[in-house]
C-alpha cells in the first residue's frame, strides 16, 4: 500500500496542517485526519504485527472493527496502549508507535514464529509447556516467555494523570448512530416533541453519509436541522453497553489533552424511556490466503478514506467482493484516478461503473508480495467450492467485501440472542420486549433510502421496510479453499487466528461455538469479533455439517468498543474512592496532636503524642492518666439510634437479649443483640429518657446495618408496633470522660447537674448544661473507671471539648484515642469488634446470663442449637506470658503443642501491654474456655511474627473484677 | 488416543495437524450407568474424573445441558489459593491447591497452573492482625504464607498506590507463593478429557428434565435424550442447584444465587505478575494478568437475587474505582468485556458437599465465589462421597445438616446473610 | 441499572436500595420452636423467574419495599410498601 493524499475535497481542513509522530518519525496531517487516514496520507504502509506469528499489518478498516492499526499513543504517563488508529482523531503533537514488536513493528524479530508458525495451531498450548518434571516449575518457565509474546501494548506504569467523571441524563429517545437512518429517526422523534439524545462513537457525525461521494454535504445539513429541533448531539461518545431497565452507559471522549484542570473522558448513565439503535453494519472479509498482508483493506473503508479525509488508500486497485456493495468503492476509486479491476465472485452482478474492469465468478486466493502488497492470484470458483489460481493482478491496494454484518452488539446485552437471517445473510438482533428498535443498516436494510425511511420509522415507533435480497443478491461466501498447499487465511487478524484453526478445533471436538472460541481465542480480541465472528461460524457450521442458524453466535458482551478504566471510576479515585466520615470533633482533635486512624470508612482519634513518643509510649501514657486522674476521648463514630414511641420498650425487649421494658427513666443499660441465627450481632446501650423515648447506641462498624435491621423488623415483622427510628448517629457528637477525676472534670464545667454518686449513681442519665449547650450525659464506663459519656449536637461538640479539656489539664488529664480506649477494655475484659466477630454466641463471650429467660428475643429459638451448645466451641478467656517481658500478639494461635499441625485450640483476638498488671495481657477465644483452661499453659503460636511464646490462661476480667472503680 | 507432549505437537505440527483424536468421545447415552454425575463444568468433570481413577467406576456419564465448562468454571477470574481460615476449609482448598500443583501432569493436558503468588493487601491495623492470624492458621496448616509489611510489598509490586493520595493505605499483605491462577476453560477441557479417556461417557446438549426415585431412593434422570437409570446421581450444578434439586423433591435449600461480576482488559505486555487481592473497608477487588495479557479482575456481588449472566453499571463502576484506587496506572488501560456468573451463594458461606434426604442422590453445591479453585479437590471428595455413600474426613463438615444443627462454617462471619458472603 | 418505583419516592436506579432478601420468608414468633425458625433462616425455595422480594430504599425514603421481580430477566412488576398500614393507605388512596 502506498497512500498518498488527494488534491481536494475530504472533510479535512488543509488550512489547520497538524504534526505528528510515528515511532519517532514526524509527519503531517490535517484537521480532521484520523490517525490512520493521516498514516496512510504520508504512505505508512506497515503500522502493526499480528499477536502470535509477528506478520506485518497496514491499515484495515476505517472504525472501531480495525484489526491492524493498533497503535500505542501518547508516551510516559499519558501512554495510552491499543488504540485503533482509524477512530483516532489526528491532534497536534500526537505522538504514536507501533505494537507488539521489537526493535519496531517495520523490522521485527518475532517475525520468526511465522516460521513456526506450523507448529503454533490453535490451542497447541494445551499439550505441551507442562514440562516433565512434576509440579508447575516447567510450566511457569515457559509460563515467562509466553507472557513476554503475549499481550499488545504496554501500559504505563504511572498513574494516569488525567481526570474523568461521571454524569447522569435522562431523555425520552435515546438514538445510537449518526448515519442515515439515525439522524432520520432523531428527526422524527425530535419533529414528534420527543427529547432526544443523539449519541455518535465517531468523532465526527455522520456514519455512513461520510463514506460516501457527496454524502457529505447531505450530512451536514441533516445535522443543522437535527441542532435547530433541539436534539442534543454527542459526538465522541460511545454506547458501550446497555443494561437493565435500558440504561445506557455511554463514554464521551471530551479532550484529547485536557491539561491540568479538564476533563478526559466523561461516563454517561442515560436513562432513556425509548431506544433506538441505528448502529450500522460491519463489513466482513473473506478468508483467503495471506488476507492478512499490508494492503487489504475493508472495501468501504477505502470509500471513507477517498471521500471523508481525502487519502487514496494506493495507486492500484483490486476489489474483491460477493455484493453489490463494492461496486460504489470502484466507481469511487475511478474518480480519484486509481486504476481498479473488480472481481466478483458471483456469476453476475450489476453494471461495471465506467472505467472498472469487471470479472464475474472470480475470487481472489492469495496475496503476493513477501512484506506489503504487490498482487493478488485470483481464479474461477468452481462448483464445489472451491477455486483455482487463473492469474495474478498486480495492486498494491486490495479492497474486499465479503458481505455486511449488522450491529446487534447493544440488543445482545439486553439478553436476546441474535437470530440468523438468510435473506442478508447476516444475524439480525433477537426480539425484545423492552422499547428497543433497531433500524437502518443495523436491521438489515441497506439501500440508503430505506435506510432513512427505516430510520423515521424507528423515530416515531412505527413499521417500517424489512431487508430485502435485491435485484443481485449477495453471495453467502466465507471462505476461499484451495487444492493442494496450505494457506494461511485469516479470520481473526488480531488474534491470528486462521480458517484451520477452527477446523482443528472442530476435528478435536471443540464443536460447540462458545469452545469454538474459547479453544482458537477467535474474537476474543480487541475487536470482539467484529469482522471474524461470521466468517469462523460459517466455517465450523461448514466444517462441522451444521447451518449457520445452528451453530449460533457467541454472546457479544458489553463494551461494545473498549472504554478506560478510569473514566468507569471517574472521579471515584483516590481520596474520594470511598467518603471519608469525620466526627464533629475532627478539626479539634486535629488540632490537638491527634494521629489519626482508619475504621471502616471513619477516621478517629488514634493516640496524641507527645513529642517523640510512638504509638506503644502515648497509648500507655495515656492509659495511666485514665486510670490516675482523667481522659477524654472522642467517641462521635457510635452509632446513636432514637427509638421512640408507646411501645419502643417492647420493641427493645425483643431486639436484645436482656430486658429493657422494664429499664427506669433516667437510666442506662447495657445490651447485646443477637443475629436471626443467635449470634451475637451487636452491643451498646440504650437509655431511657422518658416513657417513650430512648436511645440506642451501637458500635462503629454496626451503625448502619442496626439501624436498616430496625427499621426491617418495625416495617415487615412487627408491623404492629408503635415504634419510630430516627438515626441521630451524624447528628450527635459523643465524649468518653473516663477515670478518677472524671467527675471533677464535669462538675467544673456544669453548674446544673449534681453529679454526685447518691444523685447521679452508675448506669444514671441526666441532661445538663456545658459551654452553654444543651448535653446529654450518662455515667458508663468502656474503661472500667468512673466514667460518662456526654452526647451534644455535632455543632456544639468543639466548645464542650474545649470545655471539658480546659478542666481536665489541670488535673493531669489526657487526650485518648482509639489504642488506649481498646487497651483499657481489654484490660476490663469487654468484648469488642475482635470478639464480636459474627461466629460468637453470648455464650461463647460468656455473656449467657444476660439473656432473659422471661422473654423471647431475637435469635433465641437457635442459640441453643446443639453445634451452639458444643464444649468445643472457641469460648472467651483472657491470656498473659508466662515470662512477664514477654509482649503477646494478636492474631496468634493458641495450643498445648509448640508444633501446630492443624487450627490448634484457638486465637487471642486482642492485645495490650498493661501498665497496671506490668505485663501484656490479651483477650482469646479457645475451645472449652475458661471452665477447661483456666490457669494452664498454652504455647502461643505466632509464625508470622514472634514465633513461640510459653502463656497463661485467666479470667478476662483482668482489671478491678468487682467493678468497685467503676461503681464507687 | 494421542498423548499430548512436546513430541507430539512437532509431530503434527509437520503432518499438517491432521492426526488430532477429538478430546473426548460424542457417545450416545447408555440406557444405565453406574453414576450419573448431572453438571458438565469443572465440579462435575473432576468428579467423574476421579470417581474412575480412584475408585475404578468407569460406567460413569456425565449430563450437561449445554456445554462443558460453560457455567462458573469459564467464567471466574481463575485464582488458585489456600488461605481461608476456617478449620476444615483451610485443609480442603491446600489439597486443592496440591492437586492443582500436578494437574497437568496428571490429566496429560496443560491447565496452566501458575504458581505466580497472592498479595492480599491491609490497610488498617486491626487489618494486620486479621492477617497474621490467616498466616499463622496457614503455617499451622502446612501452608506456606508470609506476613510482608508495606517495603517488601512495594519491592515486589511497585506500581500500587504507596502515595499520600491513596485513601486507604497499603500497611502489607499476605503473600502465599504457591498460590495464583490456571486457565479456567482448559481445565473442563482437561478432566473431560482424561475422564473420556478411562471410559467416562460425556453427554453433552444433554439437559436433565427429571430426577428418578423409587422409595426414596434414586434410580436415575430424565434426560433431553431419554430416560438414563443409574444407581448413583450426583449433582454439581453451582447456580442451578435449586433449580435441579427441586426434581428431586428438595424444593428448598439454603442457597441463593447471585450473580457475580468479572472483567478483563485489552492485552498488555506483562503489567502485573502476582495475583493481588484488595480488601479496604467497603471495598473487595482482587486482580492478575492473563497469559494472554488482558488484566482479570472482579469485586463484589451484584447484591440480589439473579439467573440473568449478565452485571449492572453500578458495580462495573464499583469495580473500576477499586481497580484505580490500588493501580492508578489503569486508567488509560481499557476494559475489553464483562460478563457475570451465577454463584450458588450458601447461607453461610461455604459449599455444601452432602448426602441428600434421597438416598443415593449426593449434591455439591453453595460454593459461593470460591468454586473454581475447588475444582480439583471437590471432584477428589465428591468422587469419594459417592463412592462410599459416606463422607471422608474432609467432607463431613460441609454436610447439608450443618446449618439445622448449628454447626455453620461462617468464613467471613457474615451470617445467614448470602449476599454478604 | 434495576430500576425500582418506589411508591413514595418514584422510580430510582437499584443502586438507592438495598437488597433484603425473600420477602415470602415468614419469620415465626420469637418464641416458635428451632424447627420453624430453622426454615425461615436457613431455607429458601430460590426461584429462576418470578420472585418476590424486599428491597430497603435506603438512601432514599427508608422504607422496606416488596417488589416483584424477575429473576432471569430482572424484570420489575408490582413494587408495595412492606408495612401493610402504608400499602392498605396506598391502595385506598389510589
Amino acid at each position: 500500500m502506498s497512500g498518498y493524499r488527494l488534491d481536494q475535497g475530504g472533510l479535512i481542513d488543509r488550512a489547520d496542517p497538524l504534526t505528528f509522530t510515528f515511532d519517532g518519525t514526524e509527519y503531517q496531517g490535517f484537521g480532521g485526519d484520523s490517525l490512520a487516514s493521516a498514516l496512510m496520507a504520508n504512505g505508512v504502509d506497515v503500522v502493526g504485527r499480528g499477536f502470535k506469528y509477528h506478520r506485518p499489518r497496514g491499515v484495515m478498516s476505517a472504525g472501531v472493527e480495525e484489526g491492524g492499526a493498533i497503535l500505542t499513543v501518547g508516551s510516559g504517563r499519558f501512554r495510552e496502549p491499543n488504540v485503533k488508529a482509524p477512530v483516532q482523531p489526528l491532534y497536534q503533537g500526537l505522538v504514536s508507535s507501533g505494537q507488539n514488536a521489537w526493535p519496531s513493528v517495520r523490522r521485527d524479530v518475532g517475525r520468526i514464529n511465522d516460521v513456526m508458525k506450523r507448529f503454533l495451531a490453535a490451542g497447541f498450548y494445551y499439550k505441551t509447556f507442562f514440562g516433565v518434571r512434576g509440579g508447575t516449575k516447567d510450566w511457569m518457565l515457559f509460563e515467562k516467555v509466553i507472557r513476554r509474546a503475549a499481550g499488545m501494548g504496554r501500559a504505563s506504569r504511572a498513574p494516569d494523570p488525567d481526570r474523568y467523571e461521571t454524569a447522569h441524563a435522562t431523555c425520552d429517545l435515546l438514538v445510537v448512530g449518526s448515519g442515515p437512518a439515525g439522524l432520520a429517526a432523531a428527526k422524527a422523534a425530535a419533529g414528534a416533541g420527543k427529547d432526544v439524545i443523539l449519541a455518535e462513537q465517531d468523532f465526527t457525525l455522520g456514519g455512513s453519509f461520510l463514506a460516501r461521494s457527496g454524502g457529505i454535504e447531505q450530512a451536514v445539513a441533516a445535522i443543522e436541522g437535527l441542532r435547530a429541533a433541539g436534539v442534543t448531539i454527542m459526538p465522541r461518545t460511545c454506547v458501550f453497553g446497555l443494561y437493565d431497565g435500558c440504561v445506557a452507559g455511554m463514554i464521551e471522549q471530551v479532550s484529547d489533552d485536557p491539561g491540568l484542570h479538564g476533563v478526559r473522558q466523561r461516563t454517561w448513565v442515560v436513562r432513556p424511556r425509548e431506544i433506538v439503535l441505528a448502529t450500522g453494519a460491519i463489513e466482513q472479509p473473506l478468508a483467503f490466503g495471506n488476507n492478512d498482508c499490508p494492503g487489504v483493506m475493508q472495501a468501504g473503508a477505502v470509500s471513507t478514506y477517498l471521500n471523508r479525509y481525502a487519502v487514496a488508500p494506493g495507486k492500484r486497485a483490486v476489489i474483491a467482493t460477493t455484493n453489490d456493495s463494492a461496486y460504489a468503492v470502484a466507481a469511487d476509486l475511478v474518480t480519484a484516478g486509481i486504476p481498479v479491476t473488480l472481481i466478483d465472485a458471483r456469476p453476475s452482478g450489476p453494471d461495471a461503473p465506467e472505467g472498472v474492469k469487471v470479472m464475474h465468478g472470480t475470487v481472489p486466493i492469495r496475496t503476493t508480495g513477501s512484506y506489503v502488497l504487490e498482487g493478488v492470484d485470483v481464479g474461477p470458483l468452481a462448483e464445489d467450492g472451491y477455486a483455482t489460481v487463473s492469474r495474478t493482478l498486480p495492486c498494491d491496494l486490495l479492497a474486499v467485501s465479503g458481505g455486511w454484518t449488522p450491529v446487534v452488539h447493544l440488543t445482545s446485552h439486553r439478553g436476546p440472542k441474535p437470530v440468523w437471517n438468510d435473506t442478508i445473510h447476516g444475524f439480525l438482533a433477537g426480539s425484545t420486549t423492552e422499547p428497543i428498535r433497531t433500524c437502518g443498516a443495523a436491521a438489515g436494510i441497506y439501500a440508503h433510502d430505506d435506510c432513512v425511511a427505516s430510520g423515521q420509522a424507528a423515530g416515531t415507533g412505527d413499521a417500517g421496510p424489512q431487508p430485502e435480497a435485491g435485484p443481485h443478491p449477495a453471495m453467502p461466501l466465507y471462505e476461499i479453499k484451495t487444492h493442494g498447499k496450505k494457506l494461511k487465511r485469516f479470520i481473526d487478524p488480531q488474534h491470528d487466528v486462521t480458517a484451520d484453526d477452527v477446523r482443528l478445533a472442530e476435528r478435536e471436538g471443540f464443536v460447540s461455538i462458545e469452545h469454538n472460541k474459547r479453544y482458537t481465542t477467535l474474537g476474543m480480541a480487541t475487536d470482539q469479533g467484529k469482522v471474524g465472528n461470521i466468517i469462523g461460524i460459517a466455517i465450523m457450521a461448514d466444517a462441522s455439517g451444521r447451518t449457520i442458524a445452528e451453530t449460533g453466535t457467541t454472546t457479544f458482551r458489553p463494551p461494545y468498543s473498549p472504554i478506560s478504566i478510569g473514566a468507569l471510576a471517574g472521579r471515584g479515585t483516590y481520596m474520594h474512592f470511598r467518603p471519608v466520615r469525620r466526627t464533629p470533633l475532627h478539626e479539634w482533635n486535629l488540632a490537638n496532636g491527634a494521629v489519626m486512624t482508619d475504621a471502616g470508612l471513619w477516621k478517629r482519634p488514634w493516640y496524641f503524642p507527645l513529642e517523640g513518643e510512638s504509638v506503644d509510649d502515648a497509648y500507655i501514657r495515656e492509659m495511666k492518666a485514665v486510670r490516675a486522674t482523667v481522659g477524654l476521648c472522642d467517641v462521635s463514630s457510635l452509632g446513636k439510634i432514637m427509638v421512640q414511641g408507646p411501645d419502643a420498650g417492647d420493641f427493645l425487649n425483643r431486639v436484645y437479649v436482656n430486658g429493657f421494658a422494664k429499664l427506669p427513666v433516667g437510666k442506662a443499660r447495657y445490651g447485646v443483640m443477637l443475629r436471626d441465627d443467635g449470634m451475637v450481632y451487636d452491643d451498646g446501650t440504650v437509655w431511657r429518657m422518658s416513657d417513650t423515648d430512648f436511645l440506642m447506641t451501637t458500635t462503629t462498624a454496626n451503625a448502619a446495618g442496626v439501624m436498616a435491621k430496625l427499621e426491617e423488623l418495625l416495617q415487615t415483622r412487627w408491623p404492629d408496633l408503635k415504634v419510630q427510628l430516627t438515626s441521630v448517629s451524624d447528628q450527635w457528637a459523643g465524649i468518653a470522660v473516663a477515670g478518677p477525676k472524671s467527675r471533677e472534670t464535669l462538675q467544673a464545667v456544669t453548674t446544673d447537674c449534681d453529679l454526685s454518686d447518691a444523685a447521679f449513681p452508675f448506669m444514671g442519665i441526666r441532661e445538663a448544661r456545658i459551654a452553654g449547650a444543651d448535653v446529654w450525659i450518662a455515667r458508663i464506663s468502656f474503661s472500667g473507671e468512673r466514667a460518662f459519656e456526654v452526647y451534644v449536637r455535632g455543632g456544639a461538640a468543639d466548645a464542650v471539648m474545649q470545655a471539658l479539656w480546659d478542666a481536665a489539664r489541670p488535673l493531669d488529664g489526657v487526650l485518648y484515642g482509639t489504642e488506649a480506649l481498646g487497651a483499657l477494655r481489654i484490660e476490663k475484659g469487654h468484648v469488642a469488634g475482635s470478639e464480636l466477630d459474627g461466629r460468637t454466641s453470648l455464650h461463647d463471650l460468656g455473656l449467657g446470663g444476660m439473656a432473659s429467660s422471661k422473654k423471647a428475643f431475637i435469635g433465641k429459638a437457635m442459640m441453643d442449637r446443639e453445634g451452639m451448645r458444643d464444649p468445643d466451641r472457641l469460648q472467651l478467656v483472657g491470656v498473659a506470658p508466662v515470662d512477664a517481658s514477654r509482649r503477646l500478639r494478636a492474631g496468634a494461635l493458641l495450643d498445648t503443642r509448640t508444633d501446630l499441625i492443624d487450627h490448634g485450640q484457638g486465637f487471642i483476638t486482642a492485645v495490650t501491654d498493661s501498665p497496671d498488671l506490668g505485663h501484656w495481657i490479651g483477650l482469646a477465644l479457645v475451645k472449652g474456655g475458661l471452665e477447661r483452661w483456666e490457669g494452664k499453659e498454652m504455647t502461643s503460636y505466632d509464625p508470622a511474627r514472634d514465633g513461640n511464646t510459653a502463656v497463661r490462661i485467666l479470667s478476662p476480667h483482668f482489671f478491678d473484677p468487682k467493678g468497685e472503680r467503676m461503681h464507687g | 488416543m494421542s498423548h499430548y507432549s512436546v513430541w507430539s505437537v512437532l509431530r503434527e505440527g509437520l503432518r499438517g495437524q491432521t492426526g488430532w483424536d477429538r478430546a473426548w468421545r460424542d457417545p450416545e447415552p447408555k440406557s444405565e450407568y453406574d453414576v450419573v454425575i448431572v453438571g458438565g463444568g469443572g465440579h462435575g468433570l473432576a468428579t467423574a474424573y476421579y470417581l474412575a481413577k480412584n475408585h475404578g467406576i468407569t460406567n460413569v456419564a456425565v449430563v450437561e445441558k449445554g456445554w462443558l465448562g460453560g457455567g462458573n468454571t469459564g467464567r471466574n477470574t481463575t485464582i488458585v489459593r489456600s488461605n481461608y481460615v476456617q478449620p476444615v476449609s483451610t485443609q480442603f482448598y491446600e489439597h486443592s491447591v496440591q492437586l492443582w500443583e500436578n494437574l497437568s501432569h496428571d490429566l496429560n493436558y496443560n491447565v496452566m497452573f501458575s504458581q505466580r503468588g497472592q498479595l492480599g493487601l491491609f490497610h488498617t491495623p486491626a487489618a494486620r492482625d486479621g492477617q497474621a492470624k490467616r498466616v499463622n492458621t496457614m503455617r499451622a496448616c502446612g501452608i506456606d504464607a508470609e506476613l510482608l509489611n508495606r517495603e517488601q510489598v512495594q519491592a515486589m509490586v511497585p506500581h500500587l498506590d504507596y502515595s499520600g493520595n491513596a485513601r486507604f493505605p497499603i500497611l502489607g499483605a499476605v503473600l502465599q507463593r504457591r498460590a495464583g491462577t490456571a486457565r479456567h476453560d482448559a481445565v473442563a477441557w482437561g478432566f473431560a478429557r482424561a475422564a473420556d479417556r478411562l471410559g467416562v461417557d460425556i453427554l453433552q446438549q444433554t439437559e436433565v428434565q427429571g430426577i428418578l426415585r423409587e422409595g426414596g431412593r434414586v434410580t436415575g434422570v430424565e434426560t433431553s435424550r431419554g430416560t438414563i437409570r443409574a444407581k448413583k446421581v450426583g449433582v454439581a450444578v453451582a447456580g442451578s442447584t435449586g433449580h435441579v434439586m427441586a426434581m428431586a423433591g428438595i424444593e428448598r435449600l439454603p442457597i441463593e444465587s447471585h450473580k457475580l461480576q468479572a472483567f478483563v482488559s485489552e492485552p498488555l505486555k506483562p503489567l502485573l505478575d502476582y495475583v493481588i487481592g484488595y480488601g479496604a473497608p467497603g471495598a473487595h477487588f482482587y486482580i492478575s494478568q492473563s497469559d494472554k495479557g488482558g488484566m482479570v479482575f472482579g469485586g463484589d456481588l451484584d447484591f440480589y437475587n439473579s439467573y440473568a449472566q449478565r452485571g449492572n453499571l453500578p458495580i462495573v463502576q464499583d469495580v473500576a474505582e477499586c481497580a484505580m484506587a490500588i493501580m492508578p496506572c489503569l486508567g488509560r488501560v481499557k476494559l475489553l468485556r464483562h460478563w457475570a456468573g451465577i454463584m450458588d451463594m450458601s447461607m453461610d458461606g461455604t459449599h455444601i458437599m452432602s448426602k441428600t434426604p434421597v438416598e443415593h442422590l449426593y449434591m455439591n453445591a453453595g460454593w459461593c465465589s470460591g468454586g473454581f479453585k475447588a475444582t480439583p479437590a471437590s471432584g477428589w471428595h465428591f468422587a469419594d462421597l459417592i463412592a462410599n455413600d459416606r463422607p471422608d474426613d474432609l467432607t463431613a463438615a460441609f454436610s447439608l445438616d450443618r446449618f439445622e444443627r448449628g454447626y455453620v462454617i461462617d468464613e467471613k462471619g457474615m451470617g445467614p446473610t448470602p449476599k454478604l458472603h | 441499572m434495576i430500576r425500582i418505583t418506589c411508591p413514595f419516592c418514584g422510580e430510582r436506579d437499584h443502586s438507592e436500595f438495598s437488597y433484603g432478601g425473600d420477602a415470602t420468608v415468614a419469620y415465626p414468633a420469637l418464641d416458635a420452636s428451632v424447627e420453624d425458625w430453622n426454615e425461615a433462616v436457613y431455607l429458601r425455595s430460590n426461584p429462576r423467574g418470578p420472585h418476590k422480594e424486599y428491597w430497603h430504599h435506603l438512601n432514599g425514603c427508608r422504607a422496606w419495599l416488596i417488589v416483584e421481580r424477575d429473576t432471569l430477566t430482572h424484570e420489575v412488576g408490582k413494587v408495595e410498601f412492606a408495612h401493610p398500614g402504608l400499602r392498605n393507605a396506598v391502595r385506598t388512596s389510589v
